[in-house]
């Protein structure tokens, strides 16, 4: 999913539709934020800091771990295909790639207990239902993106000389990590 | 043509595909409340990806080499074009469709209110007749000058080829249509009565076509976070050289400072109906008192998109009435830093103002008191903004074109409208007035005056560019004076009927209001008329006008130091920057486009 724009400016470099691409990104991140923001803060509002006993603290944490892992990994491919390593990055793609699945996984099974003890027409369910869901959304488009890249950088396309498709889908992915660990806290932790 | 056949085609293939996983999938039915809404979201994707963004852009992502569809004359609008100055046409002429669309609803709505009964619709029927004028309208404010000369002006006024995001303006489009076919259809599967807000219970409840229109209006949404995003990045990263961020038109600030709030604050209008959708289809609770959940939640996240709104709508259209006024009075813009100032002040103390529309809401009692001071420190920097425009009015050598008398009759509209903002800021006397038809009038000054009016005289100020032919200037005054009289004659009754306690949103009003009523319906029908004129100009103008030079108002702008309508890449050479923009009669002020020793070669 590139940004890249079309007709370049008069004398653009690649590095200056660089910087314009991580700008419009970093934009788009700020928009996003906004978006995740109105949710949780909704998740206050409507049931304040209350948690049920019955939610799987044990498989949360299991899931903010591998997400984690997901973006080590994430960064690992990252870097290999920067210093042209294209093995590398295939590998740690598709890490990133499983890890994130994985995730996806566990967030089903954690859905089939919590529509049980905590239906969507409850107030948490109601939070914690939208939240997750959201937020396993944007997992969600995060994969595809990563699957496009790794089909696309399977004979070595990206590289150092055209690192900006790999690097924006990376950095999307650090940031739906990063409101995951926004997002635990505020449905488990209180 | 093929473009726009091709993508009709794939919106409805996937319209259908989109409907029939719902209904295998779930337990909705074809036409079901969750068909509708995967449904729209395919249709929509079939669309986009038909009508062009396949082929120049989504070949991409499976290693294909992307296809540009060139075409000339009228043909490019009709299809995925990335050149900004296509799009802003394009905004522009979708946008005054649907704004004469919203206002033959209009005067429907007036009709029905000549008289205190029903009679023209019943009341479940005026609801939706007055929620689908209310949320086309606030579309035409939202991206009405944005849409059209954010896009056809920024990346010229800055000296750039095109927007930082071509791609993705172009894809921000195409993207209104369906918007505005899934609402104008709405009306197919039970339309919408909640209004423009939509506010719970109600919107929970009601019929089906609400669910249309939460996932229109959530990509409109979408629509109008790219193109801000697009602003935003092109005047931080596009600008020529020598373009300081002290010399930028006073137009782009206000489109960026706009731009900035589109591109945040409205994911909450997202966010907000989204929750709406949850509750009806996932049997989530967020608004449903039953369940533990509060309708109070939906106004907060609503109104903290929907009051900044407000400036979204307004602050481009100051923005285009300071340019006018400064080109026209030939005196350099009063104040210029002080404006920008401004700007950013008023989308930023705008972001925390939002509960003014809560106050008879129920809500913690404690923070009435907070929020009145803080929207009433808004009409500070409002303030400095209209002393801008009179300082530069001042003395200034007036030349009294369409545009200049327009921008005249904003700011006499756009300072009945703050004034009378005051009163409803104010939480004592808002008691009495909310949802009065004082509100109503209050709204239509500052939006009407404030934007549209400012729409209309953008129009003209930029047609020569845009068309590359001059207007019909006695008509064009005509049709400003005939509207703008006509609105007074319209509105001014409309506060008065409100402060006797009429409701708005009603299909029926006290008896002894309707003298009054029947003479705002006559004068409102009358103000209808006068577009007739504003139509005939502009089509007969584009078509049989005199040609226009490329810079018929002499003004210093980059946009009129290029021929009129301007080359494809905009600017012959990569152009810089010397003097600033409004150096008026200062005498050895530099030219603003520098002038080039050679110009040949
Ligand atoms: C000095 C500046 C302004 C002040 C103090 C002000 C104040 C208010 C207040 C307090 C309300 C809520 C009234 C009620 O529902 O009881 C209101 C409603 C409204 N105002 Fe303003 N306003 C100002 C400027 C504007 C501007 C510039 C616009 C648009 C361009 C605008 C558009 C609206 C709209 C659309 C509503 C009605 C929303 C609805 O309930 O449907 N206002 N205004
Ligand atoms: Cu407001």
């Amino acid at each position: 999913m590139t940004t890249s724009a079309e007709p370049i400016q008069h004398g653009a470099g690649p590095s200056r539709q660089r910087r314009i691409n991580q700008l419009g990104l970093w934009l788009f991140f700020a928009s996003e934020t906004f978006l995740f923001g109105a949710f949780i803060s909704s998740r206050f509002i409507t049931s304040q800091t209350s948690t049920p006993e019955d939610l799987n603290q044990a498989l949360a944490l299991a899931l903010t771990i591998v997400l984690l892992l997901s973006s080590i990994s994430a960064y690992l491919a990252e870097t290999a295909n920067a210093h042209d390593d294209h093995r590398g990055f295939r590998i740690y793609t598709v890490a990133t790639i499983t890890l994130g699945a994985l995730f996806l996984g566990g967030v089903a099974l954690e859905w089939k207990e919590a529509l049980e003890y905590f239906p969507p027409g409850t107030i948490y369910g109601t939070a914690f239902f939208s939240l997750v869901g959201l937020h396993a959304f944007h997992v969600l488009t995060g994969l595809i993106a990563l699957a496009v890249i790794l089909f696309l950088g399977k004979e070595g396309r990206f590289g150092s000389k055209d690192s900006w498709p790999v690097e924006g889908v990376i950095k999307y992915w650090h940031f739906v990590d990063l409101a995951w660990v926004i997002i635990y806290p505020t449905l488990y932790l209180f | 043509m093929w473009p726009l056949i091709r993508g009709t085609l794939s919106g409805i293939v996937g319209y259908m595909v989109g409907a029939l996983i719902a209904t295998l999938t779930t337990t909705s039915t074809f036409s079901g409340e969750f068909a509708l809404v995967l449904g729209f979201v395919f249709g929509l994707l079939g669309w986009l990806f038909g009508i062009g963004m396949w082929n120049a852009w989504g070949r991409e992502w499976v290693g294909l080499t992307p296809k540009t569809e060139k075409a000339e004359g009228w043909r490019r609008y009709l299809r995925f074009n990335t050149d900004h100055k296509v799009i802003g046409a394009q905004y522009l002429v979708t946008m005054l469709i649907v704004f004469l669309l919203a206002g033959l609803v209009a005067m429907a709505m007036r009709a029905e209110l000549a008289s205190p009964g029903q009679n023209l619709f019943t009341a479940d029927v005026y609801n939706k007749v007055m929620s689908m004028h209310g949320i086309l309208m606030i579309a035409v404010a939202v991206a009405g000058i944005l849409g059209a000369f954010g896009n056809y002006l920024v990346p010229l006024m800055i000296g750039a080829d095109d927007m930082a995001f071509p791609r993705i303006n172009a894809l921000g489009y195409w993207m209104v249509p369906p918007v505005a076919i899934a609402l104008l259809a709405a009306p197919l599967v039970g339309s919408f009565d909640a209004g423009w807000t939509a506010y719970p219970p109600l919107s929970v409840l009601n019929g089906d076509g609400q669910v249309l229109f939460n996932v229109a209006v959530i990509a409109f949404g979408l629509s109008s976070i790219l193109g801000g995003l697009n602003i935003v990045a092109t005047v931080i990263t596009m600008r020529a050289p020598g373009m300081t961020w002290s010399k930028l038109p006073i137009f782009v600030w206000a489109a960026f400072a706009a731009s900035i709030l589109s591109l945040t604050v409205t994911q909450f209008f997202a966010a907000s109906l989204i929750m709406i959708l949850l509750d009806r289809i996932a049997g989530t609770t967020w608004f449903g008192a039953p369940g533990g959940g509060t309708a109070l939640l939906y106004e907060h996240v609503f109104w903290f998109y929907s009051h900044p709104a407000v400036y979204i709508m307004v602050l481009p259209g100051m923005g285009v009435i300071l340019e006018i006024i400064s080109h026209f009075s030939r005196k350099p813009l009063f104040a210029y830093k002080a404006v920008v100032v401004s700007f950013l002040s008023i989308a930023g103390i705008g972001s925390v103002v939002w509960a003014h529309h809560m106050f008879t809401s129920g809500m913690a009692q404690n923070l009435e008191g907070p929020f009145m001071a803080l929207t009433e420190a808004v009409s500070i920097p409002t303030g400095v903004i209209f002393l801008a425009a009179v300082g530069t009015l001042w003395r200034g050598k007036l030349w009294f074109q369409t545009p200049l008398l327009l921008a005249f009759f904003w700011i006499f509209q756009f300072l009945i409208g703050g004034i009378t903002g005051v009163f409803l800021a104010d939480f004592v006397t808002d008691l009495s007035l909310h949802d009065t038809y004082f509100v109503v009038a209050h709204f239509h000054y500052t939006i009407v005056g404030g934007s549209i009016f400012a729409l209309m005289a953008g129009t003209f100020y930029w047609f020569p560019k845009v068309t590359g032919r001059m207007y019909n200037e006695k008509l064009g005054k005509i049709f400003a004076t005939w509207f703008f009289v006509f609105f007074q004659l319209t509105f001014i009754p409309l506060f008065w009927v409100g402060l006797n306690g009429m409701n708005r949103r009603v299909a029926t009003y006290q008896d002894n209001l309707g003298g009054v009523n029947r003479f705002a319906s006559m004068m409102a029908m009358i103000m209808g008329l006068s577009f007739v004129l504003f139509v005939v100009n502009l089509l007969w103008s584009a078509k049989f006008g005199p040609v226009a030079p490329a810079n018929p108002w002499n003004a210093r702008t980059l946009e009129w130091q290029v021929s009129s309508p301007p080359p494809e890449h905009n600017f012959p050479s990569p152009p810089s920057v010397d003097g600033g923009p409004y150096d008026y009669g200062v005498v050895g002020a530099p030219t603003h486009l520098r002038e080039v020793a050679d110009p040949v070669g």
